[in-house]
């Protein structure tokens, strides 16, 4: 009990911190970081649910990102939609992309679904680079507006823009949260752990990680959106497969399967890329290294070995308990 | 009948796992399936959970046609099982492992996990209930927080029945059960087969150990190169000529399959 009440303190926290932080520390370059920071972590928890929990590597996520962003930029700049229309819309459109290529992609499993969904990537990443009169390939699309006014709170500034991302990345966690813990979140990790034993204990395969992929491209596809109107501008390099690997990084440096895993990674590796900046294109001679390593030795990343390390301390304490009642139980027998 | 298998067979390319195989169970027996190793026994088992289709025949329980249906309708109609290599989540708790096992009874679905909705703080409720109920047959009470990881080889096989029984089972099949564990274990084993069975739950296993088959069991089939050799009551069996050659000591060691 104990625990989850400071875990719940731990979390609240955290929040306040996030909402205090422009108002204590008004630095518009770490705002800006972090407001990405936030955007991309949306697409990352996504990327968590079916990676994650159902155990499907996905690598047509930066796919999903780029349909939720060229979708905002197109309904928006192309068919002049509003912006709290056109966002809707794209989520709807990425989830509906998802549903359709799951129901494919599905009846492979493990590595033959990581390269059947690596080409649902570069597929799309084709059709923006190469469908010019739609997209304007590699010129990409420009004047995507930024959020339009809820009454009176407008999003010009960097600062609204700021809270913006951290509504939608509070709203994510929310919503994850909530399904890891239900019936259904556990019926994603009885598929990730045993394909077979949850066959035959009545758990429907693919209904269920049919949902979980469509959860995880709508939440891809609401950061692409909230990404093309936070930057204003978007070319074909975001659904590059690399951006796919970048966020699969994330999520193993902060923790493939956790609920903080994503927002830990996400926060982690970009600020450490940001940092490294000066070294330009060496810093990757630092960052494989430590990737490497980071896999080899915490395979569970950053909250996957916190939680590891706070099970074992568990453990052992059960350990100790089973030992003692054994002691006592001879002493009994014995006496 | 309560359960049938009707001339069922598998083939795997040219080589027929199971051929013709023709068995009835009545409600709350135990039914063992014996015979030497690569006879056919697991894929007998895997052919009625759906796991692999059939090459031909029929299986029917409870006067319904199941040769064609998927795995997790098979066990939404009743039938559980558990495996001989023991298959368990073994990162979760030993309380965790059963809670997904009434799944199969729940319909909670993704807006209810969202909003918390009364049906799934009720359902969750209730598969707490069942697994706890699950655990208490099996008598494993006092290890529900442990993770599997921790627990004996013995637990985990009580553990695989409280899976299965979870289900709402009225047929479990149970894969070699008993493998691995000590004699004594063996018995404590046995004793949960035969309480399955008094309370109603049909008990189907596929199993070595003579000593405890013989004891157990209300009905012995025996396999041998996917055929069915023989079957009756366990008196029957140790007499029966074709299974003392093929299995109960013909030969001085476990037949190796001839070519």
């Amino acid at each position: 009990m104990l625990n989850v009440l400071s875990k719940r303190v731990l979390i609240g926290i955290i929040a306040v911190a996030a909402v205090l932080f422009p108002l204590v520390f008004p630095n518009m370059y770490v705002l800006q970081l972090l407001t990405l920071v936030f955007i991309w972590s949306i697409a990352v928890y996504g990327f968590n649910i079916i990676s994650g929990y159902v155990g499907y590597l996905s690598l047509a996520h930066a796919g999903f990102f780029a349909i939720g962003a060229y979708g905002l930029g197109l309904l928006t700049t192309k068919a002049g939609m509003s912006y709290w229309l056109s966002l809707l819309l794209a989520v709807l459109i990425t989830s509906i992309a998802g549903a359709l290529v799951g129901v494919i992609a599905l009846r492979t499993k493990s590595h033959f679904f990581a390269i059947y969904t690596m080409c649902v990537g570069v597929i799309v990443y084709l059709l923006i680079d190469k469908w010019d009169s739609l997209t304007g390939g590699v010129r990409g699309l420009i004047g995507i507006p930024a959020p339009s006014n809820i009454g009176p709170i407008t999003f010009d500034t960097l600062t609204s823009q700021y809270y913006l991302a951290l509504f939608f990345l509070i709203l994510t966690v929310f919503l994850c949260y909530r399904i890891v813990h239900s019936l259904l979140g556990r019926t994603f990790i009885a598929i990730r752990n045993s394909e077979e034993l949850a066959k035959t204990i009545g758990i429907s395969i693919m209904k269920n990680q049919l949902l979980a992929f469509t959860l995880s491209a709508l939440f891809a596809g609401l950061s692409g959106a909230l990404y093309a109107s936070f930057i204003r501008f978007i070319g074909p390099q975001i659904s590059a497969i690399t951006v796919t690997f970048e966020m699969l990084m994330y999520l193993l440096v902060g923790g493939i399967g956790t609920l903080a895993g994503p927002l830990v990674g996400t926060l982690i590796v970009i600020s450490l890329t940001q940092s490294l900046q000066f070294l330009e294109e060496y810093r990757m001679l630092i960052f494989g290294p430590v990737v490497v390593l980071l896999v080899l030795y915490y395979p569970r990343g950053i909250t996957g070995s916190i939680n590891g390390y706070v099970q074992r301390k568990k453990q052992q304490r059960v350990k100790i308990a089973n030992e003692e009642h054994e002691v006592k139980r001879k002493v009994g027998e014995a006496g | 009948m309560f359960f049938s298998t009707q001339g069922i067979t598998k083939r795997f390319g040219g080589l027929a796992a199971v051929e013709d195989v023709s068995v009835s169970v009545e409600k709350g027996t135990i039914t063992a399936i014996i015979g030497p190793n690569g006879a056919g026994k697991s894929t007998f088992f895997n052919l009625i959970s759906g796991i692999h289709p059939l090459s031909s025949g029929k299986i029917l329980f409870k006067d319904r046609d199941i040769t064609k249906m998927p795995p997790q309708q098979i066990a939404r109609l009743g039938i559980g099982r558990t495996f001989q290599t023991t298959n368990l989540f073994e990162q979760s708790t030993v309380l965790d492992n059963v809670l997904i096992g009434h799944r199969l009874r729940t319909k909670s679905g993704i807006w209810d996990a969202i909003f918390r909705t009364k049906r799934e703080k009720e359902e969750e409720k209730k598969s707490y209930q069942t697994a706890l109920d699950a655990l208490e047959f099996v008598e494993m009470m006092h290890v529900v927080e442990h993770p599997v990881s921790l627990i004996t080889q013995e637990e985990k096989k009580r553990l695989a029945f409280a899976l299965a029984l979870a289900t709402d089972p009225e047929l479990v099949l149970l894969d070699e059960p008993a493998a691995g564990v000590n004699p004594d274990e063996t018995d404590g084993l046995a004793y949960l087969m035969r309480k399955m069975a008094d309370h109603g739950i049909t008990v189907c296993l596929i199993e070595h150990k003579m000593p405890m088959i013989m004891s157990l069991a209300d009905q012995i089939v025996v396999l041998n190169h996917g055929k069915k050799i023989a079957e009756g009551r366990p008196d029957e069996i140790r007499q029966n000529e074709a299974v003392i050659q093929a299995y109960l000591g013909g030969e001085a060691h476990a037949p190796v399959k001839q070519y």
